[in-house]
């Protein structure tokens, strides 16, 4: 284990630094999409509410909030950090590699994804501002500049960051996947590797092919723009009372290709979360993680049957409703190998001594927030139901219980789990216990009630219940209640923010191996081998785990540990 | 190291420096071609002479997926345009599409590009013939590189040949009055025929990189690779011609 990452150098190829960068990056990213997240749910209950710097917001406004919002927060946050950063922080280590198979790539995707958020904010500053087509983008809206405020430089923002994204994001799992299959220590075989790193060799897969499709459909959507092409724009579309140019081209397409991206996008972000908790419930419960193979084999499953559902989020819109039922069974075939997985972590819950760190307790808010938001999962996935369901606050409810809060909460775990790695300290326990019970309380005040919000009818992407329509006006104290519960959430994450900060100083010192972990990130040496299973937890009671570099069987564990040669070869 | 030869035992173990010696746990048969001949028991980067090879190889085949899929998505974008007609009040189908007829010269222009992949081949195997190579690495002068130039160099005409021949195909349709913003179906051939050609220009830029690198490299594994990988690339970008090409022909 090698602590502090040294002096800083602005062109780095070390994977640790390039880490730091990220998580630096993410944290950039989900500070503003929290504000912008906040100035939403004021305005909802507050619409006369004047911002600072701003005013009160109009309703196109709100519209670019939100799209600006679920971009940030869906590729910069939820995107990057499991998928970019915390690769880079513990990939090469678990798997006992020095570096990564392409350093130089790998520092280029992460400059490329820099400037692909400076373009991303710059279209807050473009002249009409922000986009106000949602983080989906669909098309006509998205073609046509004169569609709305926004629509113009705004959107030519959004998709070229879009498209660097892309690139960057296809160089850095390209990265990854050679990096796994081609560096992995000496007996670092398939069957040793730690789940996690299962994990990202499926999400970078996913992501070569999904980022690919999302590129192609951004030239694509950037060839209508500006090259007089009409793959995307209707015939006789009305905007703003002119006839747009005749088109007879399909905004279908752009819904397909899109969400051919969207669903295994989903994944790309929550697999590593999914891997991470599978070692996390297994270190704190120190027992082995049960089926490793179905684990494994179920995390691939879940890669490949992602690339085969993503209908279910445009059954309303046109399409084959014959499509609509096999898209619908597909979903709820990859229930199956999820499930799978949700059993064994409950299972593992039920054996042993369950150690309620703060890395664990953030494991199990990341394990009741995937089946709290994974329930409603299957409920959408029928076309019938979703035909009332879709845009409604039911589909935020679901996507933000099971891929925002799962994703998070994934993220602090990682954070809480492998900070000592960076600083050689722990983070504050205390104050981790506060950050966590203040978050998940906050987060199902948040989230939870946005179910019954859908329920009742109400559309998601409205700046107002307000106005004429006063069907919702019982809904007000619900609303009001998130926004309050909403405002809790993000303040805790100050307690967050401090607990950082002050242990990277004052922190307990780690020491090596703090957590008693078996995998290689956490090996002593720095040229390890892999000699057994990434999960041997269990045993004697003073002896209740082997970690992966040492001999199993050879001995009682602790001694000599520090006395013997590193294995060099 | 080229890739048909891999150093002793011993002289690996002598370049490592601080970690000389084996862990007392750590079996190994002595002699005999035993275990320690498995070079993926060796540590990362001392796998034998193809480890760096494949791993760039891996990497270029990954690209490559994600390119094959975003030919695919621009495909797509085809077959939607082109069946998006609809069947008027008197039952006629109306269509805006028109079958575009390819210019006769993409038949001349895919016989360049394949002949091109042929002679990238043949500079590709120069690098891996044992004898030459051998020298290479002995630092005998260098056969093998002097063998595969005149084909790199044939192969970087030909890539010119066919980019030029596109160019004449635009221009043989623009005299038709057919330009990019006529009809869908012009949209799509241009937009297709382009993102080619411009993923042909980076090809071209890899070869002359790989011209230059085969003179300039100190190792010859690097050597190896450029020329490799470059390869790789040339060929899925002929192979990704004929399906666009048949696409255009027998719409
Ligand atoms: C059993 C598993 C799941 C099923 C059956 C399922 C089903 C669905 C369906 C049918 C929709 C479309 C609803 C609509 O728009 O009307 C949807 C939306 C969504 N789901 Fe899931 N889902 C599952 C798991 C997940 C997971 C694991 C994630 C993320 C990690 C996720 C993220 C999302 C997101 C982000 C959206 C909304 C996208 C948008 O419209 O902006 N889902 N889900
Ligand atoms: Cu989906």
């Amino acid at each position: 284990m090698n602590t502090k990452v040294g002096r800083f150098q602005l062109f780095t190829t070390d994977h640790r630094r390039i880490a730091v960068r990220y998580l630096v990056l993410g944290l950039v990213a989900v500070v503003i999409g929290t504000l912008l997240s906040l100035v939403m749910r004021i305005h909802r209950v507050w619409p006369a509410v004047a911002f600072p710097f701003y005013g009160t917001l109009r309703p196109e406004d709100y519209l670019a909030v939100v799209t600006m919002h679920g971009t940030l927060m869906v590729f910069f946050v939820l995107t990057v950090v499991p998928q970019s950063a915390f690769p880079n922080l513990v990939l090469p280590g678990q798997i006992g590699a020095e570096q990564m198979a392409f350093p130089r790539l790998n520092a280029a995707a992460f400059w490329v994804t820099t400037a692909s958020l400076v373009v991303l904010l710059a279209a807050f500053f473009a002249p009409q501002g922000a986009p106000i087509s949602g983080w989906t983008s669909y098309p006509p809206l998205s073609a046509i500049a004169a569609a709305g405020p926004g629509q113009g430089t705004g959107m030519d923002l959004w998709l070229w960051s879009i498209a660097l994204f892309c690139l960057a994001a296809i160089a850095s799992s390209t990265n990854l996947l050679v990096t796994i299959v081609a560096c992995r220590c000496r007996g670092m075989s398939w069957g040793r590797l730690p789940l996690t790193v299962w994990s990202w060799l499926v999400s970078s897969a996913l992501t070569v092919l999904a980022f690919s499709v999302l590129l192609a459909a951004a030239a694509l959507l950037l060839a209508d723009r500006h090259l007089g092409t009409s793959y995307f724009l209707p015939s006789g579309e009305v905007v703003n009372g002119l006839v747009m140019r005749s088109g007879k081209g399909s905004p279908m397409l752009w819904l397909h290709l899109f969400w051919f991206f969207g669903h295994p996008e989903v994944y790309i972000s929550i697999l590593p979360g999914m891997g991470l908790a599978s070692s996390l419930l297994a270190n704190f419960t120190r027992r082995p993680v049960p089926g490793y193979r179905l684990m494994v084999g179920a995390t691939i499953l879940i890669g490949v049957l992602g690339l085969g559902v993503w209908g279910h989020h445009i059954f309303v819109s046109g399409m084959n409703p014959y499509a609509g039922t096999a898209f619908g069974l597909t979903t709820l075939a990859i229930a199956v190998p999820s499930s799978a997985e949700v059993l064994t972590w409950i299972g593992m819950l039920f054996r042993g001594r369950l150690q309620p760190t703060t890395p664990m307790l953030f494991a199990l808010g990341f394990l009741s927030f995937f089946i709290a938001g994974g329930l409603t999962g299957p409920i959408l996935a029928q076309p019938a139901l979703d035909s009332y369901l879709h845009n409604t606050f039911f589909v935020v409810a679901h996507f933000h219980l099971v891929m925002a809060m799962a994703g998070v909460f994934s993220v602090f775990a990682g954070i809480y789990y492998w900070y000592p790695l960076l600083t050689g300290r722990r983070m504050n326990e205390r104050l981790g216990q506060v950050h966590f019970w203040v978050s998940l309380v906050a987060a199902y005040g948040t989230f939870f009630p946005m179910h019954l919000a859908g329920l009742a009818g109400e559309p998601r992407h409205y700046a107002q219940l307000s106005g004429p329509v006063a069907s919702f006006a019982n809904l007000i104290p619900v609303e009001r209640g998130i926004t309050f519960s909403a405002l809790l959430l993000a303040t805790a994450q100050i307690v967050f923010l401090i607990n950082v900060a002050w242990s990277a100083r004052r922190g307990s010192p780690a020491g090596e191996n703090p957590w008693r972990a078996t995998t290689l990130e956490w090996s002593p040496f720095p040229h390890p081998i892999a000699r057994g299973q990434a999960y041997s937890y269990g045993g004697s009671a003073e002896r209740d785990f082997s970690p992966q570099w040492q001999e199993t069987g050879a001995g009682p564990v602790f001694e000599g540990l520090k006395k013997a040669p590193s294995p060099s070869d | 190291m080229p890739a048909t030869f891999t150093r002793h035992q011993a002289e690996t173990e002598r370049k490592d420096p601080g970690f000389g010696g084996k862990p007392p746990l750590d079996r190994r048969p002595t002699g005999g071609g035993g275990g320690d001949d498995n070079w993926d028991s060796r540590p990362s980067g001392r796998r034998g002479p193809r480890e760096l090879l494949i791993r760039y190889r891996l990497g270029v085949f990954s690209g490559l997926a994600g390119d094959f899929v975003f030919f695919a998505v621009l495909v797509s974008a085809f077959f939607v345009r082109q069946t998006a007609g609809h069947i008027d009040a008197s039952e006629n189908y109306v269509s805006d599409w028109h079958p575009l007829s390819v210019p006769p010269i993409l038949w001349i222009n895919t016989a360049i590009l394949l002949l091109s992949s042929v002679t990238m081949e043949t500079a590709r195997r120069q690098l891996f013939h044992e004898i030459d190579i051998m020298e290479e690495w002995l630092g005998l002068g260098r056969p093998a590189v002097r063998r595969a130039a005149p084909w790199l160099i044939a192969t970087i005409l030909l890539g010119c040949l066919f980019l030029a021949g596109q160019w004449i195909a635009w221009q043989q349709l623009a005299q038709q009055g057919l330009f990019f913003s006529t009809n869908p179906n012009s949209h799509f051939f241009y937009l297709v025929t382009g993102t080619h050609g411009f993923h042909l220009l980076l090809g071209l830029g890899a070869l002359l990189f790989a011209l230059i690198a085969m003179f300039r490299l100190k190792r010859v594994e690097m050597r190896q690779i450029a020329i490799d990988c470059t390869a790789w690339y040339w060929h899925a970008m002929g192979l990704f011609w004929i399906f666009i090409f048949a696409l255009l022909t027998i719409q």
